[in-house]
């Protein structure tokens, strides 16, 4: 079997753990992007996110007044990472060998 | 040979690592940049990404078959995770068989 991906793609999930406490910034699917502290996430790619400031606040007032949230991984559209802290070899090397990082 | 490289399908995408891709996504949305990872769910790392959204406006009471007006919307990201589950399809812009810029991705031929 060449393609020996880990069921829990746990690629992915080791480049956002080694991004904890970087500043990311999350679109949601209904197009809200929230920007903020990466704090926790797990294997379903759920997000955990403080000191957050939703991008457009004049068209969400109501999120105005909230400082850290949990996002469920399938409302997630994008994530913008912080490109100094991602190591594009590595990620290629451990993708073509179907292994976590 | 660059055919029998290419046994399944993500073995396509594979070879598109660290080269610019296109990208489709749900939501009239499109991608190019650089393929940094993906996995079994398509979840994929980019990096020097630009995103056209296609907005597509059908003018209220204008009679059926008018042409709609669409208006594209770019923006520029540094590095970019995309999640999976919007993926429609990932392809080169080149042809990766006989690396003619046709914009296509032909397959295997059988002969």
């Amino acid at each position: 079997m060449r393609h020996n991906f880990c069921p829990l793609g746990s690629l992915i999930f080791s480049v956002f753990k080694t991004l904890t406490d970087q500043q990311v910034t999350v679109e949601l699917k209904n197009d809200l992007s929230i920007t903020g502290v990466l704090k926790s996430v797990d294997q379903f790619l759920n997000i955990r996110l403080d000191s957050i400031k939703v991008l457009d606040e004049a068209r969400h007032p109501h999120m105005m007044a909230v400082k850290n949230c949990f996002i469920r991984g399938s409302v997630v559209r994008y994530v913008q990472l912080p490109s100094e802290h991602v190591d594009t070899q590595l990620l290629e090397d451990a993708t073509r060998r179907g292994a976590p990082t | 040979m660059e055919n029998s490289s290419i046994q399944e399908p993500f073995d396509l995408i594979r070879l598109s690592l660290s080269e610019r891709v296109f990208v489709k996504l749900r939501g009239d949305r499109e991608l190019t940049g650089i393929l940094h990872a993906y996995d079994g769910h398509m979840n994929l790392i980019m990096s020097d990404v630009e995103e056209t959204i296609m907005i597509v406006d059908v003018a209220e009471g204008a009679p059926a078959g008018q042409p709609a007006t669409v208006n594209v919307a770019k923006r520029k990201m540094e590095m970019l995770f995309v999640r999976g589950d919007g993926v429609i399809l990932v392809r080169l812009p080149y042809c990766r068989i006989c690396r003619c810029s046709c914009n296509q991705v032909s397959p295997p031929s059988r002969t």
